[in-house]
């Protein structure tokens, strides 16, 4: 039986794939419940074009895996394909001539004229040539509030970062934490920035982010955004977690009012059965400034010589930017496709918040896309180390802050 | 104190003899060494105790509280379901993973490791005592220092996240105390046997084969417990020189651990975390005070 | 030895040498030459690649007399200038010892190193002066405080991350026996997260300090014993006048094998804390991890592992020096 079944599987593989069926090994660090479900939605994709995803996941955050991914690449034992976040991850390793060039494929399927933002394929491209494929839009600027948390505490659910605030003595007299918060670094910077951009705004954020320019970081308007960081960090007191999805789980589950986190989070909501206006609330651009940014995730494909592997990586990259797995894909990672003409009807309220903002465009870049990854690796140390040690004001900071921004590249 | 007395085990206890057995001296000793006893068992308690109990009781319970409902469904699920990313078949693979790496890295070092102490204690040629010093100095490099120019190498070499790369990192980093360990007892063999062996006309691998080796049995189990549980244990070159597919079990459990989906299931984290001790305990406990010898002998210079 | 005092020819002694070619390669290549080059690169400004060594830029063009032709004339070479772009000198220390975290790892070690020397010699010798007492059952008791050591550090740290877990661990503990203000998280404190850790260490390698110490007091001469019982001096004063100062070869070693061990903590603060709260827990080994593969700074990251094999060669030294000092290393 077992025998015959093979033999018959033999001959169905041998018939169906003339030599073609390849293994792609795939690195990332998606492996929260909802990014794997989102995931699997490319693999899905993939294998049924005849080919074999080889999932590479890599537990902890990008912070752990990249490590791995590039000492991969520039090991000479690259993957098939990664994910990376477009920016300037990858910049060295397209120098060193370690990325495939997508180039042709890009210009045959026209991507310029379906990815929206366009700055996503700018993100992908060096020197005019195009190194990856943008899978999707994913932003920093929300903040998510659990109704339970607020019900039982006996007070509206805030619409802004200030009655945020104002709320979070009446969550603490319930026994709530107001504002879950994980304990990686790149969490506390990432908030960091958010509450940037929805208090000093988006053009005081992009002449420092991008322009590096020091005057504006110990200007007055960052100044007030540091202090009201250094407020904010007393209301994650007995949070005790370090991955992010595990504070957003705090938000699900009304031990916590809020966290603030990229979309991202999203997909843990729909993975816990959670309902956007029902049972929590998002407000872009901490309800202030509705904006939101555009950074994301891309995948690069590493240098192949052999022709076989180049093909698939090329067939590969056509499918994740096709409608069909744009579609499924970000419905499940709760994050904005990359083109603007597919449908996303059965979308939820804050993706339809998203899109409209997106559509509306205002949109930001990320900043990944301006910091070189060692800049954000000293500025993620330092506000890590300015939430969890409340010893060290506001001022000292910004002037670390400083000292670090002058120093970028 | 030489590493001949650690090596063939004559030990006696030097202490005064007890005299009564309910003396306050004794109530003292024993009481002392009890509750220091105690401290090093609770960890194995609790994760033997957690790993057997449902996650609603883990819930309620206390992590001392033995369980109410003994389930094996979490050694199950942490051996063959639980889920990095899209790779859902638990433990097994590191295990596998573990298996491949350990035995052929224990024999190669072993065999490499012996032949060198045997060429030192027996037949020193110009020169051999600078590799020699080099090679314990090596011992105590920080392995930082090392990691990224044998990327590197092992990339020049086509051996970057295989196995067989791998295998290389860990009989170079286990050459050091191995060479040290045989070279030390090799030295302690009375001279008298090589010279015989030398008059009869027996050459370097022939002495070695039929001298050396049938001699130094114990030597070779305890260097053998040494690089199994070392080389097991292992987690940064594991980390570093392989890729996900190949990943040894510690770093597999790093990652399941650290990979949760929805709600954190403890007892599934400790029965995977058991597993993965398993190898090594059983080795430890197998092997007694072979093991004590392995580490002071290693570990004490001659 | 007398085999080797006889006049050496290249092919005596053939086979020997051929057996050490694995060690002179691992003594050159790895311990030697890798070190090198990183310590070579840390002096580079490599960002994700090593940059190469000369990547010459020219920055000035000096005649320099070369040679004088059969006329007698001198001749002058330009030679441009020699100056590789690749290396920034003391730059990546520089901003190593100003950088927080690599601070912070630097104290973190100290505190957890101070620590864990101090208690296990203390706890070590402690144990091993007890079962050293005739006692029965010393294998079982043996067997349970060595068993931690056959356990991998991401072993020990996870077990203990759950044991110190506020939700389910020792505080909830606690709290049901009703001191329901009880507090003890700390792998969740930034203060106590390092003893968190120390918990977990400790725990882990006293048993081995023990054995050793065992061994060593197992190589204390009978006579001695019977000479202070003789003399009537209690068995304490033994220990602290004779036998500790008898087997200070023994504690030498011990403290630079911990020390040397300590200093490549690593994989244990990776299982129970990730290096968190924040920075709370960071260690110099992840410091170089994070700036080798992850930030994207390779120079930075040899320069500060150049900081770690210096201060095992501070610690090294003196030792070889004291142990070897004088006399040839057999």
């Amino acid at each position: 039986m077992k025998c015959r079944f093979l033999l018959a599987a033999a001959l169905a593989a041998s018939v169906a794939l003339p030599a073609s069926a390849i293994d792609l090994e795939v690195t990332h660090w998606w492996t929260s419940g909802g990014e794997a479900a989102a995931v699997a939605e490319f693999a899905k994709a993939f294998n049924a074009g005849g080919d074999n995803w080889v999932d590479g996941a890599i537990a902890g955050s990008g912070g752990v895996a990249r490590p791995i991914i590039i000492s991969r690449i520039i090991g000479g034992e690259p993957m098939g394909a990664t994910q990376l976040n477009h920016g300037r991850q990858a910049e060295e390793l397209i120098e060193a001539g370690l990325m495939a060039d997508l180039t042709e494929l890009a210009e045959k399927e026209g991507w310029k004229d379906i990815v929206n933002p366009i700055s996503l394929l700018d993100a992908c491209t060096v020197d005019g040539k195009i190194y990856c494929v943008p899978v999707n839009i994913h932003s920093w600027q929300w903040i998510w509030l659990s109704h339970a948390a607020y019900a039982k505490a006996g007070v509206d659910v805030p619409t802004n970062w200030d009655e945020f605030t104002a709320s979070a003595p009446a969550l603490r007299k319930a026994d709530i934490v107001p504002l879950a918060m994980g304990q990686q670094s790149w969490q506390t910077s990432g908030a960091f920035g958010v509450l940037t951009v929805a208090l000093a705004g988006p053009d005081i954020w992009l002449k420092v982010v991008k322009d590096k320019d020091v005057d504006t970081v110990m200007g007055p308007e960052y100044t007030a955004v540091f202090e009201a960081f250094g407020d904010a960090r007393k209301l994650s007191d007995g949070a005790n977690v370090q991955d992010w999805n595990q504070a957003t789980n705090l938000v699900i589950t009304g031990q916590a009012g809020a966290q603030i986190m990229g979309d991202w989070a999203q997909g843990e909501f729909q993975v816990a059965g959670q309902k956007a206006g029902v049972d929590y609330t998002c407000l872009p651009g901490l309800g202030v400034n509705k904006i939101i940014s555009t950074g994301g995730d891309a995948f690069y494909f590493p240098v192949n010589e052999d022709p076989e592997i180049t093909a698939a990586q090329l067939r590969m990259a056509s499918q994740l930017i096709s409608k069909e797995v744009q579609v499924a894909f970000n419905l499940k990672k709760g994050s904005l496709p990359i083109r603007g003409d597919v449908d996303l009807s059965t979308a939820n309220d804050c993706m339809k918040q998203g899109l409209e903002i997106l559509a509306a465009g205002n949109v930001l870049p990320d900043g990944n896309q301006h910091l070189s990854q060692d800049t954000s690796t000293q500025l993620e140390d330092l506000m890590v180390e300015f939430w969890n040690d409340k010893s060290i004001t506001a001022a000292e900071v910004q002037k670390n802050y400083a000292a670090i921004i002058a120093d970028a590249d | 104190m030489t590493a001949t007395d650690v090596n063939t085990g004559s030990v006696e206890p030097s202490g005064t003899k007890p005299k009564k057995i309910f003396s306050s001296r004794n109530i003292m000793l024993y009481g002392v060494l009890t509750v220091a006893a105690f401290y090093y068992l609770v960890p194995l308690y609790v994760m033997v105790m957690t790993s057997v109990k449902g996650m609603p009781e883990i819930r309620i319970g206390n992590i001392f509280s033995p369980p109410l409902e003994v389930t094996f469904q979490p050694w199950v699920k942490a051996w063959s379901e639980a889920c990095t990313g899209l790779n859902c078949d638990g433990l097994q693979r590191g295990f596998w993973n573990s298996v491949w790496i350990t035995v052929p890295s224990t024999l190669i070092s072993i065999l490499i490791a012996s032949v060198n102490g045997y060429a030192l204690a027996n037949w020193k040629f110009k020169g051999a005592n600078v590799f020699f010093t080099i090679l314990i100095f090596g011992a105590f490099i920080p392995y930082q220092v090392m990691i990224y120019p044998i990327v590197i190498i092992l990339r020049e070499m086509g051996l970057y996240t295989k196995l067989a790369g791998l295998v290389m990192v860990h009989t170079i980093f286990g050459m050091p105390i191995l060479t040290l360990l045989f070279r030390n007892y090799f030295i302690s063999l009375p001279e008298e046997l090589f010279k015989a062996a030398r008059i009869d006309g027996a050459g370097f691998w022939g002495i070695f084969l039929k001298v050396m080796v049938p001699m130094s049995l114990p030597i070779f189990v305890v260097a053998m417990i040494l690089q199994i549980t070392g080389i097991w244990n292992d987690f940064l070159f594991g980390v570093i020189y392989t890729k996900p597919a190949n990943y040894p079990m510690t770093v597999q459990l790093n990652n399941i651990v650290n990979s949760v989906q929805g709600i954190k299931e403890y007892n599934v984290n400790m029965a995977a975390t058991m597993l993965t001790a398993i190898v090594p305990l059983v080795v430890y406990f197998v092997s007694g005070k072979l093991f004590v010898r392995g580490i002071a002998a290693g570990a004490v210079k001659g | 030895m007398e085999k080797t005092s006889r006049p050496s020819q290249l092919f005596r002694n053939m086979s020997a040498k051929i057996a050490s070619i694995p060690m002179v390669l691992t003594a050159l290549v790895i311990f030697v030459g890798c070190t090198v080059w990183s310590f070579i690169y840390s002096f580079t400004g490599s960002k994700l690649l090593p940059k190469k060594l000369f990547q010459w830029e020219e920055f000035a063009a000096i005649p320099i007399p070369t040679w004088i032709d059969k006329d007698g004339e001198l001749n002058f070479s330009i030679v441009t200038g020699i100056v590789s772009k690749s290396w920034v000198g003391l730059k990546q220390y520089d901003r190593l010892w100003s950088n927080t975290r690599w601070i912070t790892s630097l104290e973190n070690l100290a505190l957890y190193a101070g620590f864990a020397l101090v208690f296990s010699l203390v706890v070590g010798f402690i144990l091993a002066a007890f079962m050293d007492q005739k006692i029965r059952f010393e294998n079982t008791f043996r067997t349970i405080f060595l068993y931690p050591y056959a356990m991998s550090a991401i072993v020990t740290g996870l077990v203990w991350q759950w044991i110190l877990n506020p939700t389910f661990g020792i505080e909830k503990i606690v709290k049901g026996w009703g001191f329901t203000d009880f507090e003890f998280a700390p792998l969740q404190n930034p203060d106590l997260v390092m003893f968190g850790i120390l918990f977990a260490g400790i725990w882990q390698g006293t048993g081995f300090i023990m054995a050793l110490m065992l061994a060593g007091l197992r190589g204390i001469d009978e006579d001695i014993w019977k000479a202070s019982r003789i003399d009537g001096i209690p068995m304490w004063k033994t220990y602290i006048r004779v036998v500790i100062p008898m087997m200070r070869p023994v504690f030498v070693t011990t403290l630079v094998l911990i020390t040397a061990g300590i200093l490549k903590v690593y994989d244990l603060v990776v299982a129970q804390t990730g290096g968190g709260p924040g920075l709370a827990s960071q260690v110099p080994a992840m410091y170089v991890y994070t700036y080798l593969f992850g930030a994207q700074n390779l120079g930075q990251g040899l320069a500060a592992s150049t900081m770690m094999l210096l201060s095992v060669l501070v610690i090294l030294i003196p030792w070889t020096i004291i142990e070897f000092g004088g006399k040839e290393q057999r």
